[in-house]
């Protein structure tokens, strides 16, 4: 059975074409306005990378901020459910998962099996997201791979007070003027990240291992001081972190293909 | 190749005044307040306990270095020394880092003082809009504090969120109040929780087809309930009265106004400087009860 998964994230949309069981073709690309635009023409690419044609999916299931927005899907499935099934299938019994992306993170508390059991969200404020990361490597003139390398460098524990995203910027800017190391204000803002998730995780109650999903899984800056708030010594990370929901959905579409014989509902 | 620099939408207009029918040669007591906000800075001077001067600037990266701009242009204006100065005031998050300064006064204390000068002994209520927090606070008729709630934790409904929103929507602050009452109907507020967001739904809202002016009014929307629910959970009691910088912003005003139910009382005077202004009377207050004479009603 051939299914689809597409992740309308608050910055790129993410599309993976599943064939029994297995990433078959996959698709990432800027959301920007044209959302529905935009997923078509990832979901094609998908397509094409999965060696066959739409019309062959099963069931397509949309899931993140903008689900609502694919038109076409047959169905919708919350970020959360998406990424615990997307964990436990790449890491079964893995019991706690984490998720950053660009404007939203959650920790998640799962059975094991992909079904969730506690949750919790930054709905309300965007501290301990990615997008804090690309304002702030941009105000320091690197990259976001030389800002992510540098900060495992740094040495030294600069606190940052601001709680807030918009007031932080401020604050590293002040830093930089008074001749503070990059590496240094690196790592305080992936530090100052890792604790607001870390909250999130504790609310959540940490048990068994931890699967860290989403873009920020990429930045080795970010796992450190993740690694350092959590206190654990290893975080499960898949090869394609931000796959993670597309795959969780298209899973889902599996599901729901399975249950309703003729594959669309 | 020459690039032209980028505008600067967020960018206000720094600025200073002096009363032109007075002269400080002719003043018993010269006092001086410094309010070192995180956003903006304001120097003030009161001749005999009345407003006199005043100077605002741009906050720099240190307190000592932004006190400084403020006094240089409140100096410049008035042909004042430092040397003249007989009391010194600190307020503001910068405060504590004043050397020249004689004492250090919270700002909220200073806010209560200087609105109960601004706007009078009926002043029981005031809103201190700042860069980057926002106050409510309840003064007694003499302009002391008696309560007060604040949100410094987080930008939205702050003067540095509305900064976040003129330069996305490449419209100078100013502009921002005006416009957002040319439109045809009143839009819902954007997300009212934090800046970030609010950021990703006014670029969302404009790719719908919205205009500038929509947005602008849904922007305002969104900062003025964060605003009236922090009034509302201190109490408002009229006279009401609003300082700090976005009590320039008549459109975030007017919602306040509108949700609240009370209309913030009239004034000629700049409200940007009432912590400076407070911390100068408090300066003068300080002063006559430092020579030991007895103190000014």
């Amino acid at each position: 059975m051939i299914t689809a998964g597409i992740d309308v994230g608050s910055k790129n949309i993410k599309a993976v074409v599943l064939r029994d069981g297995r990433i078959a073709g996959e698709a990432v690309g800027s959301g920007g306005f044209e959302q529905l635009a935009r997923a078509t023409e990832l979901l094609k690419q998908a397509v094409r990378a999965a060696g066959c044609a739409t019309a062959d999916l099963a069931h397509i299931t949309a899931t993140g901020a903008g689900r609502t927005a694919v038109a076409f899907a047959h169905s919708t499935v919350t970020g959360v459910t998406a990424g615990a099934r997307a964990a436990n299938h790449l890491f079964p019994g893995a019991r706690t998962v984490v998720e950053v992306g660009a404007e939203e993170s959650r920790a998640v508390k799962t059975d094991g099996a992909g079904r969730v059991l506690d949750s919790a969200v930054n709905e309300k404020c965007a501290a301990g997201s990615g997008s804090f990361t690309e304002s702030m490597a941009r105000a320091l003139g690197m990259t976001l791979e030389e800002f992510a390398v540098r900060s495992t460098q740094s040495t030294a524990r600069i606190p940052m007070n601001a709680q807030c995203t918009v007031f932080a910027e401020s604050e590293v800017v002040n830093l930089i003027h008074s001749g503070v190391d990059p590496k240094d204000i690196a790592r305080a803002v992936h530090d100052a990240i890792a604790s607001r998730v870390a909250a999130m995780v504790r609310r959540v109650k940490l048990e068994g291992e931890v699967v860290l999903l989403g873009g920020m899984a990429h930045n080795p800056g970010f796992v450190k001081c993740l690694k350092e708030n959590l206190e654990v010594e290893t975080l499960l990370i898949p090869d394609r972190p931000e796959l993670a929901d597309a795959l969780g959905a298209a899973l889902v579409a599996a599901d729901r293909a399975g249950a309703a014989p003729g594959g669309r509902p | 190749m020459m690039m032209a620099p980028r505008q600067e939408y967020w960018r206000w207009a720094e600025g200073s005044w002096a009363d032109p029918d007075r002269h400080w040669k002719d003043a018993r007591v010269v006092t001086l307040g410094i309010d070192v906000g995180s956003v903006s800075s304001e120097a003030v001077v009161c001749l005999d306990g009345e407003l006199y001067a005043f100077s605002t600037v741009r906050t720099a990266a240190g307190s000592v270095e932004s006190a400084e701009n403020a006094m240089k242009g409140v100096f410049e204006r008035t042909g004042l020394r430092f040397d003249d100065i007989h009391y010194v005031v600190g307020t503001g998050y910068g405060r504590v880092n004043l050397p020249f300064a004689h004492k250090a006064i919270t700002e909220i204390a200073c806010h209560g003082r200087g609105a109960n000068y601004m706007g009078g002994p009926s002043v029981r209520t005031i809103l201190d809009m700042g860069g980057q927090d926002c106050k409510a606070i309840r003064v007694d008729e003499r302009g002391k504090v008696t309560n007060f709630l604040m949100n410094d934790k987080c930008a939205a409904g702050t003067g540095r969120g509305m900064e976040v929103i003129a330069d996305l929507l490449e419209v100078p602050i100013e502009e921002l109040g005006p416009r957002s009452f040319d439109i045809d109907e009143e839009p819902a507020a954007v997300s009212d929780v934090c800046v970030v967001f609010a950021k990703s739904e006014a670029m969302a809202r404009l790719k719908d087809g919205w205009s500038k002016n929509k947005v602008i009014a849904a922007y305002c929307r969104a900062m003025a309930e964060r605003v009236a629910a922090l009034l509302q959970r201190v109490g408002v009691e009229p006279e009401f009265f609003i300082t700090g910088g976005i009590s320039k912003n008549i459109g975030v005003v007017r919602r306040i106004e509108e949700i609240i139910g009370v209309k913030a009382l009239p004034t000629p005077y700049d409200t940007q400087i009432a912590g400076a202004l407070g911390a100068a009377l408090f300066a003068h207050a300080l002063y006559l009860k430092a020579r030991g004479k007895p103190q000014a009603a």
